[in-house]
């Protein structure tokens, strides 16, 4: 039988109390650092952004006042509609580009990769030790009119002299999904890297050919993945500023390199603040749609 | 009469008189017989099935028993196509299926973990195998609905198969399996991960179900009460080989070689060497003294030595007290007792004998003898057609009964 143990340990009625107490407030305690990091650099500057975003500035002085201008969002959507919609398109295309390349890189990672697969996803991972900056410097010479690629297309007479990628939505697109590709490819091995083996082989003994398996097992298994991957891939991507200002024109602006220009630029920080306002209920709708259609716990499990 | 299912895969030959009944019960399902011819599967240069020659019938309950390593699912999976034999040939129902994939195979598995699909529910989990037989609608439905009423598993079609307990996802494996009227079903000690009465309870629905169903059945496990219950015939492996095989009673009570004698059950084994042969009984010269007759049948080929080991089973063993006569026919040995347990159902003692050597008997508690007690002296005797006699093993090798794969 079991033996009933005191609630708490004898003694008298004060430290029993004492610690009580103690034991009542210790996940508060504990999770004060983390609370308190999260207050002052999260809520608080995510608080006066939102309400910046209703101030009225004024553009010499800089100094804003609360008005209450709702009307900035309206107006703001229908100034940048345009950079809205070509966000939108640069980052689901590359989006779909990343999901191509990184699928079979982590389903060979996941299935053949062994005993070396940490060391495989190490080499993922190497390019992106340096700065994204400098990556997006450095894709800017790889596609330079006369840089390596390039150039050497048009030496040996397979491209015209006059073709260039650099300043086109080409550009931006592959460098997007060029630097947005190792956060694609992780929440796909973690998804494909999961599948059991076993079920693989139970539906290859239940007469599913290898495409059948595929198709019926492994795809379905992997779709929780392939949601996590989209959200992290397309919601930076969507605000990203850096790739569209290296690699691209003048015509394909993002609505990043708006925002980036608002604050730093014309100082128009009403304006730049609703337009992130706008960024931000854009991917919280991301978010919950995939909560809603693959439960929030699967969040925790691939991000 | 209708036909069944016939994969669209299957050689057209092979396709025969599937039927179900109208009774709803699944009747006349061609079983098939195995065979293994020779065949060796090495892993890193080490023989995981080594040489390994089987037959089992048609509509047989076989079990392939051993302790984890010994190459029982190595064969298993063989069979089922998920492994490549290094060398020989496998055959079910005649036809050559050493190299078709498992796809291919009229065979089906309940896997040890269950492998049900995560993504899918409990009728969809079954429906499978019947979908990519590309079956209409409606008969995967019947089927499926009937297979759950035979595993007594009704109406839980809309079920998660992650909101079954144990028994329960043991069942829609078992389902999952059967709905597709193998030939053969494999199983891989699908009982390991069920606590020890839902155990007993699943092994008698599993008989019940391949009686109803008319089957084969293999069977891998390293539970050997497990595999006496229900099996037709069992063969114990050890090192890839089979050690002993046969009746679960042929082999519990004649086993042929000493790991057979200690894996199955517990023995008593004393090291003796043949001293003659008269008539139909072997007088074997026990190492610390004294001798043991031994029906000639119950001596294994020696290849030449005489050196044995001659086995007793403990429940075999009567225990009396010193002085009590022996009966003819029988063997004794006298002795002192050490330990006397009593275990409920019976007394188990350990006896330490004139021959410097332990045995353990095992007395059922019927309640009408007076149990001896440590330190008293006794007398064991049993007959002499319960003796058996085993080609030692080199005494370097050790035994090992340790559970799990």
């Amino acid at each position: 039988m079991e033996q009933l143990v005191p609630p708490d340990h004898p003694g008298g009625v004060t430290p029993r109390r004492k610690r009580r107490v103690g034991r009542a407030l210790a996940p508060y305690l504990l999770s004060l650092p983390s609370g308190l990091w999260l207050l002052l650099l999260f809520l608080v500057p995510l608080v006066l952004m939102l309400s910046l975003s209703l101030k009225t500035c004024s553009p010499s002085t800089g100094a804003c006042v609360m008005a209450w201008h709702w009307g900035e969002f309206s107006s703001e959507v229908s100034l940048y509609h345009q950079e809205f919609i070509t966000s939108l398109y640069f980052a689901a295309a590359a989006t779909v580009v990343d999901l191509i390349i990184s699928f079979p890189i982590a389903y060979w990672i996941a299935f053949y990769g062994g005993r070396r697969k940490n060391f495989f996803l190490l080499m993922l991972l190497v390019p992106f030790f340096v700065s994204f900056v400098i990556r997006t410097i450095v894709w800017e010479f790889v596609l330079a009119n006369n840089g390596v690629v390039l150039g050497a297309l048009k030496h040996i007479h397979l491209l015209p002299q006059g073709f260039h990628i650099l300043g086109t939505s080409y550009a931006v697109m592959a460098g997007l999904a060029y630097n947005y590709l190792p956060f694609t490819a992780l929440p796909l091995y973690v998804a494909l890297e999961r599948i059991d083996r076993r079920v693989l082989e139970a539906a290859y003994d239940l007469y599913a050919t290898k495409r059948v398996g595929f198709m019926k097992v492994i795809m379905p298994l992997t779709v929780p993945g392939i949601f996590a991957a989209f959200l992290l891939t397309f919601i930076p991507m969507f605000g990203d500023y850096v790739n569209q200002e290296i690699l691209g024109g003048t015509s394909n602006t993002m609505i990043g390199t708006v925002i980036q220009n608002q604050f730093l630029v014309t100082l128009d920080y009403a304006g730049g603040a609703s337009l992130s306002a706008i960024l931000l209920v854009v991917a919280l709708l991301g978010i919950f749609l995939y909560a809603r259609l693959l439960g929030s716990r699967t969040i925790e499990q691939y991000l | 009469m209708s036909i069944g299912a016939t994969k669209a895969t299957e050689p057209k030959a092979q396709r025969g008189a599937r039927s179900l009944g109208r009774s709803g019960k699944i009747a006349n399902l061609e079983s098939a017989d195995v065979e293994f011819i020779n065949v060796t599967k090495t892993f890193n240069d080490a023989n995981a099935v080594d040489d390994l020659n089987l037959r089992v019938e048609a509509g047989e309950f076989f079990s392939l028993l051993g302790p984890s390593g010994c190459g029982k699912t190595t064969s298993l999976r063989m069979l089922g196509g998920f492994e490549d034999p290094t060398k020989g040939r496998i055959l079910l129902g005649g036809q050559d299926v050493t190299n078709l994939p498992p796809y291919r195979r009229d065979v089906n598995t309940v896997f040890q973990s269950y492998a049900l699909f995560p993504h899918l529910n409990v009728f969809e989990n079954v429906a499978f195998g019947l979908r990519r037989q590309k079956i209409e609608k409606h008969e995967i439905k019947r089927r499926v609905g009937e297979m759950l009423d035979i595993v007594d598993l009704p109406n839980y079609e809309k079920r998660q198969s992650s909101q079954l307990s144990g028994g329960q996802q043991q069942r829609v494996a078992l389902a999952r399996a059967l709905v597709n009227q193998p030939k053969l079903l494999l199983l891989d000690e699908p009982m390991s991960a069920l606590d020890a009465k839902l155990r007993r309870q699943m092994q008698i629905e599993l008989k019940r179900i391949q009686t109803q169903v008319g089957i084969t059945f293999l069977y891998v496990t390293h539970d050997q009460e497990e595999a006496m219950t229900m099996s037709d015939r069992l063969a114990v492996m050890w090192h890839g080989r089979i050690e002993g095989m046969g009746s679960p009673k042929d082999v519990y009570d004649s086993p042929t070689t000493e790991f057979v004698a200690s894996f199955l059950g517990a023995s008593n084994l004393l090291a003796g060497s043949i001293v003659s042969t008269s008539g139909s009984r072997t007088t074997i010269a026990i190492d610390g003294g004294g001798s043991i007759v031994v029906p000639v049948n119950h001596v294994p080929d020696l290849g030449g030595s005489t050196a044995v080991k001659v086995g007793v089973r403990p429940e075999k063993i009567g225990i009396f007290p010193a002085g009590t006569d022996v009966q003819p026919g029988h063997n004794a040995i006298g002795g002192r007792v050490r330990v006397s347990t009593f275990t409920g159902v019976g007394n188990q003692y350990i006896v330490e004998t004139t021959l410097g050597v332990e045995v353990t008997v095992y007395a059922q508690n019927i309640g009408n003898q007076l149990a001896p007690r440590s330190g008293d002296e006794v007398i064991l005797s049993w007959p002499e057609e319960h003796t058996f006699t085993v080609k030692p093993l080199p005494t370097t090798v050790e035994i090992n009964e340790t559970e799990g794969d």
